[in-house]
């Protein structure tokens, strides 16, 4: 516990030269007017969780001004693309928290958050939807985290919404809002919104108006519920923090801010499509940040773009889930991976060994040429086997290449499977459909 | 400074050692941290003698307002009389203590005139840096934009001793001043040729005594003596630097002493049955005192939503009017001459009842502090009454070295020596 969190007397705040680094990086990851001069500001009201009696944020200059994210209302169609804006980012002083069921008479006061920098990011009011304003907080999840300015985990409080609804009629005015405070996931959000709205279309319909309030959210019950009115609002008594002079971010600052930024989710999502990716695939693999750095590692060891993208989609992730992991607690490495893909590209093994080299290496942790070496896996395209497997299927249904001959010809893919099951999975399916083609046509 | 047992007033923060801003509210108090500048003493071979009363948390003029009672004066009128005096304020405690000869040197704290007004009132010197080259980082906080250490001793080169070891850069106070300290004691010098003094026209006020006046004179006679230049300046907007300073100064204490709410030190009063809110009042109600009180509802009311703009944006505009005043006078001198108070010392209890009149006592401090300016008092002699009186000199921003070079100049020549009668 710092001293400074801790308001003891005498004790000074300094800014936190990392905070600000990373609301700036995040500023341009938004695309955002970067504030060479701002100012902090002290918010003061009492309570038991802020120890100095007032916070230190930014009211009148704030760090970040004007941005925007670009979110997709469907994510499996790329025109469906909409704006939103960003007012600014401000950074500020995060409070302590209050416990009420430690002690039968006294509440406690933990103040081991009091003090912690957050950005707030201010959007505007550009959301039409429950769902719109849930694509927003993905999207603007995702860029933090490729950022690394926030974890995003909103279950543990390092990302929370005041989530800000109004109802009006198609083309009127923006109606009175009400402000539900400190909403903890995005499915939270959707939900105070669908409520809010429905709440205040009611209240105007019974001919009431909306007060503008600050409200609470109810997890239990789906629902909000007053906090304090207008009238009860604090007369916060904004002004300068004489603590702390006011923050001038020079050149090379902004400079190594903006060279350390990552390649972001839109950028990568383009660049993969550009190497053939398929759009969905694209937008999958680009939605968390820890699945596209698994996935530029494994291209970066020369796995085929497209080939790689549908194996990642459909197998890992098919596996993954099984197993309740995320990408980045595979036991598959990129390397790998890398390696597996490589020998279905090459020819050795086929895509269905493949899968069968996969639940290998998933439980044992051996490379997938280790496993196809010692257990023998390898593709034949040995002609005299695979003739001679299927010369004793054609002899053992006679019936059927009687009826194929006779134009059944679906009956192609019965032979073939039984051919590869004759060999265990291990012959070339190519070579198989061709000897298996020149003999019965 | 080696094995120099030194005063430390009450509002520096000593590790272990009760540290009460001379509030209720902080009784008991003990840090288990140590102020800046305390430190930076220590550091330099100095010891700690004792804590020393205050005004509390620096609010007052005469060392009144402490809740643990006022400071007595060394000093007596040379009527025959007992009246106990004020020693000044807020750092009234350090004053008094060096004037007694309790303590070689003190530090003290000066937001609008707390070090030099006591140092004028007791016949000792006191400085008050450029803003930022003490640290403020453990010093309990009143006004942050006004407040600054500073050395309260007996002559001049003690105060350019002491100074240097107090002040330098700290990265844990965003408004320290990342610079050097100058080597202030090699470089006193009172020859002060080619040095023009400013006479701010706008210091002739109405009311003050004839002997301050003279002793303004005398003044002037000896820093020409010393080889200065004489020239009359304008300060225009002095008039309005008192009603500025106590808007600017009560917002940022009301705000700053918000923390002093019970909740995780000092007192805690919780009536029976009372909410949060009820804990704050009673606590607050009886931890702080009237002066205290009054100052954080001034701060409170000057802050709110419709007197922001009429009082503390207005406030803040004449603050940098009045630096601007500065900037134009030091166009045409180097130091400017005025006397430190507007009077000798009072007796207790004379001004109490009337917070205005305290308020004046400050009013040749207060342009100094709000422009952030060097400005140091030094005894000039004493008056009609056997009192001591300051005179009081302001340098342009970082020029400590020209303020204590006058001030040993007025020094040579005073040959204060006068001391209070031992009666205690």
């Amino acid at each position: 516990m710092s001293l400074i969190d801790a308001a003891m007397p005498g004790m000074l705040p300094v800014p936190n030269r990392e905070c600000i680094r990373q609301a700036v990086r995040t500023g341009m990851a938004l695309e955002a007017v970067i504030n060479r001069w701002s100012r902090f500001d002290r918010k003061n009201y009492f309570y038991a969780d802020l120890p100095q009696g007032y916070q230190i944020s930014q009211l009148f200059h704030p760090l970040v001004g004007e941005g925007e994210v670009e979110i997709l209302l469907d994510e499996k169609d790329e025109s469906s693309t909409k704006r939103v804006g960003i007012e600014r980012i401000h950074v500020e002083q995060d409070a302590g928290k209050l416990m009420h069921d430690q002690h039968p008479t006294m509440s406690y006061v933990d103040l081991n958050r009091a003090g912690v920098a957050l950005m707030e990011i201010v959007s505007r009011p550009d959301m039409r939807s429950p769902a719109e304003a849930g694509a927003y907080l993905r999207k603007l999840r995702a860029i933090l985290r490729y950022v690394g300015s926030c974890d995003g985990n909103m279950e543990e409080g390092s990302m929370r919404a005041d989530v800000n609804v109004s109802v009006r009629r198609p083309g009127g005015e923006l109606g009175t809002r009400t402000e539900t405070k400190n909403v903890n996931s995005v499915r939270f959000v959707m939900q105070v919104i669908e409520y809010e709205a429905r709440r205040q279309v009611e209240l105007l319909e019974e001919g009431g108006s909306v007060a503008q309030e600050t409200r609470l959210f109810d997890p239990d019950r789906g629902t909000t519920r007053t906090l304090r009115s207008k009238e009860d609002a604090h007369d916060y008594r904004y002004f300068p923090d004489p603590d702390l002079l006011p923050l001038e971010l020079d050149e090379a600052f902004i400079e190594e801010c903006r060279s350390s930024l990552p390649e972001l989710p839109d950028a990568k999502r383009k660049r993969y499509e550009g190497l053939g990716i398929t759009p969905y695939n694209a937008s999958v693999l680009t939605a968390e940040v820890e699945t596209a750095r698994w996935f530029d590692a494994v291209l970066e060891v020369g796995a085929q773009p497209t080939q790689a993208a549908n194996w990642v989609v459909a197998e890992l992730f098919g596996a993954l889930n099984r197993l309740s992991k995320g990408i980045e607690e595979s036991p598959v490495s990129p390397n790998q991976a890398g390696e597996l893909l490589g020998l279905v590209a090459d020819g050795t093994i086929s895509g269905t060994i493949a899968k069968q080299v996969l639940e290998i290496m998933l439980e044992t942790g051996q490379g997938a040429a280790e496993i196809v070496e010692t257990r023998g896996l390898k593709q034949t395209s040995d002609t005299g086997a695979i003739d001679a497997e299927i010369d004793k299927i054609l002899a053992a249904n006679a019936d059927k290449v009687a009826e194929y001959k006779s134009g059944k010809q679906q009956l192609f893919g019965f032979f073939v499977g039984q051919t590869m099951k004759a060999m265990q999975g291990k012959a070339n399916p190519q070579v198989v459909n061709e000897r298996l083609r020149a003999k019965l046509d | 400074m080696a094995g120099i047992p030194l005063g430390i007033k009450d509002l520096f923060a000593t590790r272990g050692v009760n540290t009460t801003a001379g509030s209720r509210i902080l009784k008991d108090f003990k840090p288990r941290y140590e102020s800046t500048v305390t430190a930076n003493l220590r550091k330099a071979g100095a010891g700690m003698l004792g804590k020393l009363n205050m005004d509390e948390f620096a609010m007052g003029s005469s060392n009144e307002t402490s809740a643990y009672g006022p400071v007595i004066s060394p000093w007596r009128r040379n009527d025959g009389g007992n009246a106990a005096l004020a020693p000044g304020g807020s750092s009234g405690g350090s004053s008094a203590a060096v004037a007694a000869g309790i303590a070689p040197a003190a530090t003290g704290t000066d937001t609008g005139g707390s070090i030099r007004q006591p140092a004028a009132f007791t016949g000792i010197c006191g400085i008050k840096p450029t803003y930022g080259r003490c640290s403020r980082w453990g010093i309990v906080s009143f006004a942050s934009s006004l407040d600054q250490a500073g050395p309260m001793a007996r002559t001049v080169r003690d105060c350019a001793i002491m100074l240097e070891a107090m002040a330098g850069f700290d990265p844990k106070d965003s408004t320290s001043l990342d610079l050097s300290v100058p080597k202030w004691e090699t470089g006193l010098s009172s020859d002060l040729k080619g040095k023009r003094v400013g006479i701010p026209k706008e210091y002739r006020i109405d009311g003050v005594p004839a002997d301050i006046g003279a002793l303004w004179d005398r003044g002037i006679e000896w820093l020409r003596d010393a080889g200065a230049e004489i020239v009359e300046i304008s300060l225009p907007h002095t008039k309005y630097a008192l009603p500025t300073y106590y808007i600017i100064a009560p917002a940022e204490a009301s705000s700053n002493l918000a923390r002093y709410d019970g909740v995780r030190y000092g007192l805690r009063e919780v009536p029976d049955g009372g909410n949060l809110d009820a804990m704050y009042a009673a606590t607050r109600a009886a931890g702080f005192g009237a002066e205290v009180r009054r100052r954080i509802m001034i701060g409170t009311y000057v802050l709110s939503a419709g007197f922001y703009d009429a009082y503390f944006t207005k406030a803040q505009k004449v603050r940098t009017l009045i630096k601007q005043d500065f900037e134009k006078a030091f166009e045409q001198c180097d130091l400017i001459l005025t006397p430190t108070a507007p009077s000798a010392a009072f007796g207790l209890g004379d001004k109490t009842a009337d917070p205005l009149s305290m308020y004046l006592n400050d009013v040749f401090a207060v342009p100094a502090s709000l422009a952030g300016l060097p400005a140091m008092s030094v005894p000039g002699g004493l008056d009609e009454q056997g009192l001591p009186l300051g005179l009081h000199l302001i340098g342009r921003e970082l020029d400590e070295q020209g303020v204590l070079n006058a001030g040993l100049a007025i020094e040579e020549r005073a040959g204060f020596t006068a001391k209070p009668a031992r009666w205690w």
